[in-house]
């Protein structure tokens, strides 16, 4: 029995047989000719007859789907064996290009004109570049690019997937995400944890294995075993009864003893929070405003905003939704912000610090959401992401308090706002840390980076830490202003236990993990919490961190969590 | 050569579906029909078989378009693509 060993992100045991995830198709290179072999009429009739292969292929899937998903499949299908598309590529094969070439350029010239046109055009625009990549895989001879389509549920492993897969991943068929690449913070860790998928990453050499393998993989301890045995099939068949009460949270969260740790919901949008509060969600700790907007060149209109905001608030009525102001930058670009050509995007204008570059985006944002929490019976907070320095935190606080908005906050994730967390919060009423970020930048390591995948853990000490110290500000300040967590570390079932311990007041999540986690919590006291947390703070490293905590919560092998 | 002017009638205009469902039925046509907005020069016209062009076309709900094509079958074909453009395939 072989094994690889990744992070596990994502809890959950499964036996299944594996599809790869084809790789990108690469661009073909620029000048290529038609081979001396080949004549031109015959490398059109090559294109012909793989740009009807591609519009077949669409067209079969979009005959089974349904909805939206039907109407953009058989829009992508025609543009397969368009004849504006195809004729611009003939006309380049006849002047002595390849054909793989010739659909390239093509189809970049037809995508360029449909993203200057703007709205609705524009967004088809990755379409056209996805046909022409499927038209190209075709010529070659090589799979599809994208996740493999298969009527049977499989295993998929990939390098690491973009957010964009999250739209074609049908968590059905796909039982279950391994990849080679990507962190604990990844988009993959993500998405899986969205859709409630086990998944483990940066495990290294599982792009080797065949297509049609059978595996167990466990991602709770982040395995992937070759040749399952009896054990393995008998935990699968424990996890699918786990799952089934893993799946209900009764909305109260809190500690054996009564201590009460609200447990709040992430979301990006309207639909993410009818979910999540159908999950029973006590409230939205992090509503991620930029997720409205991902694929706009626009600055959207103060009451399209408002109106996105209030889809939001309308789910939670009477209880707390906290809103962060736009993120944008690094991994999340919005092209009326940011700046794509900067060095090194992480450490650059992002988040809060986009109103230095580009001012009057933030106010606007706030009147809209004012508008918004103006209409709702929604407990509305709204905090900066990014805030470095408590001169930020005053000047959001005025910003928010001209826009006449009641409860103003700031994200800890840059580690020198949770070493002055006493000075940032006496400017506003609230802060929430988030992990993700606070530990990328405290270890100094890509949270992208599958090499990184170790030093790219909330288990860190050092974020710990840092967690201890902004918490430790707040009772410095002296009035009580809670501390809460909304990245991926609040849910963690084991780290969560330790968060609580370290005096964090709210944990948010991903709704899938809410179930989990308040189960966890509910068999520790708060006195146990804390004794975690020292354990945890104590540890030389994080694997030993995580181990020794674990090791103390006997539940979570129980429930394969 | 025969033409026919229609006003668009779909919602989202002569986008999405309406657009795959326009550019399907005008590439069974027995004859190859252009569309173009009215006014602008028969030189511009584009081919109404083509999705993309249609998109490029950029014809919104309420605008005026021309068709146009030549040919054994192009009055019936063209009469029945008017048809298409002048119902509101975004409410089906």
């Amino acid at each position: 029995m072989q094994n690889f060993q990744g992070v596990g992100v994502s809890p959950g045991r499964v036996i299944g047989t594996i599809r790869q995830m084809p790789k990108p198709v690469s661009e073909p290179p620029s000048g290529e000719l038609l081979a001396a072999s080949t004549t031109a009429e015959e490398a059109v009739a090559g294109l012909k007859a793989a740009a009807q292969s591609v519009h077949d292929e669409l067209k079969a899937r979009a005959d089974k789907a349904s909805g939206d998903g039907k109407a953009v499949l058989e829009a992508t299908a025609l543009m397969a064996k368009d004849t504006m598309l195809l004729k611009s590529a003939i006309k380049l094969i006849n002047n002595g290009s390849s054909a793989e070439r010739a659909i390239w350029e093509a189809g970049a010239s037809v995508s360029e004109m449909l993203h200057n046109l703007g709205g609705y055009m524009a967004e088809r625009a990755t379409d056209v570049l996805d046909v022409r990549a499927r038209i190209v895989a075709e010529l070659r001879g090589v799979p599809a690019p994208g996740i493999p389509a298969s009527d049977s549920p499989f295993i998929l492993v990939a390098e690491d997937l973009a957010p964009a897969d999250t739209a074609t991943l049908d968590p059905a068929v796909v039982t279950a995400l391994v990849t080679s690449g990507g962190g604990p913070q990844s988009h993959t860790a993500i998405i899986a944890r969205s859709l409630g998928l086990p998944a483990v990453v940066a495990a290294r050499g599982v792009d080797e294995i065949p297509d049609g393998t059978e595996v167990f993989v466990d991602g709770a301890a982040g395995t992937l075993s070759l040749e399952p045995t009896e054990e393995h099939r008998t935990a699968a068949l424990a996890w699918v009864a786990n799952a089934a009460t893993l799946a209900v949270f009764d909305g109260n969260g809190t500690t054996a003893d009564g201590h009460l740790v609200p447990l709040l919901a992430n979301v990006g949008g309207a639909k993410d929070a009818a979910a999540a509060a159908a999950l029973g969600a006590q409230g939205v700790g992090l509503f991620r405003t930029e997720f409205c907007f991902l694929e706009r060149d626009t600055e959207p209109t103060v009451l399209e905003q408002a109106a996105a905001y209030r889809g939001v608030f309308d789910a939670f009525p009477g209880k707390k939704v906290v809103l962060r102001t736009l993120d944008a930058g690094a991994d999340k670009p919005l092209p009326f912000l940011t700046d794509a050509t900067e060095p090194n995007p992480a450490l650059g204008v992002r988040g809060y610090r986009t109103d230095f570059t580009t001012p009057g985006v933030l106010g606007r944002q706030l009147e809209a959401i004012a508008i918004a929490a103006d209409e709702t019976e929604a407990e509305v907070w709204v905090m900066a992401p990014m805030i470095s320095t408590a001169a930020e935190a005053a000047r959001f606080a005025s910003m928010c308090d001209a826009a006449g908005i009641k409860t103003p906050g700031v994200m800890v994730e840059v580690p020198s706002a949770a070493l002055t967390s006493a000075s940032v919060l006496r400017h506003v009423g609230f802060a929430s840390l988030g992990t993700n970020d606070l530990t990328q930048y405290a270890m100094a390591a890509d949270r992208q980076l599958g090499p990184l995948a170790e030093l790219n853990t909330p288990w860190q000490p050092a974020v710990l830490r840092l967690v201890q110290l902004t918490v430790a500000g707040s009772a410095e300040e002296g009035s009580g202003k809670p501390i809460g967590v909304c990245g991926e570390a609040a849910a963690d079932p084991a780290l969560a236990v330790v968060l609580v311990g370290l005096g964090v007041s709210t944990l948010s999540m991903t709704a899938r993990s809410l179930a989990a986690v308040g189960t966890v919590l509910k068999t520790v006291t708060l006195e146990q919490a804390q004794e975690l947390a020292r354990l945890a703070l104590s540890a030389p490293d994080a694997l030993d961190a995580k181990a020794w905590v674990r090791a103390k919560l006997p539940i979570l092998e129980e429930l394969g969590l | 050569m025969p033409e026919r002017t229609a006003t668009i009638a779909s919602r989202s205009g002569l986008h999405a579906r309406p657009a795959a469902i326009f550019a399907e039925a005008a590439g069974e046509s027995p004859v190859e029909v252009t569309i173009a907005m009215a006014g602008s020069p028969a030189d511009d016209a584009l081919d109404a078989a083509s999705i993309l062009s249609l998109m490029t076309l950029g014809a919104a709900k309420g605008d005026v378009v021309v068709l146009r094509a030549e040919g054994d079958g192009a009055d019936a074909a063209l009469d029945s693509l008017v048809t298409l453009l002048e119902t509101d395939l975004d409410a089906e």
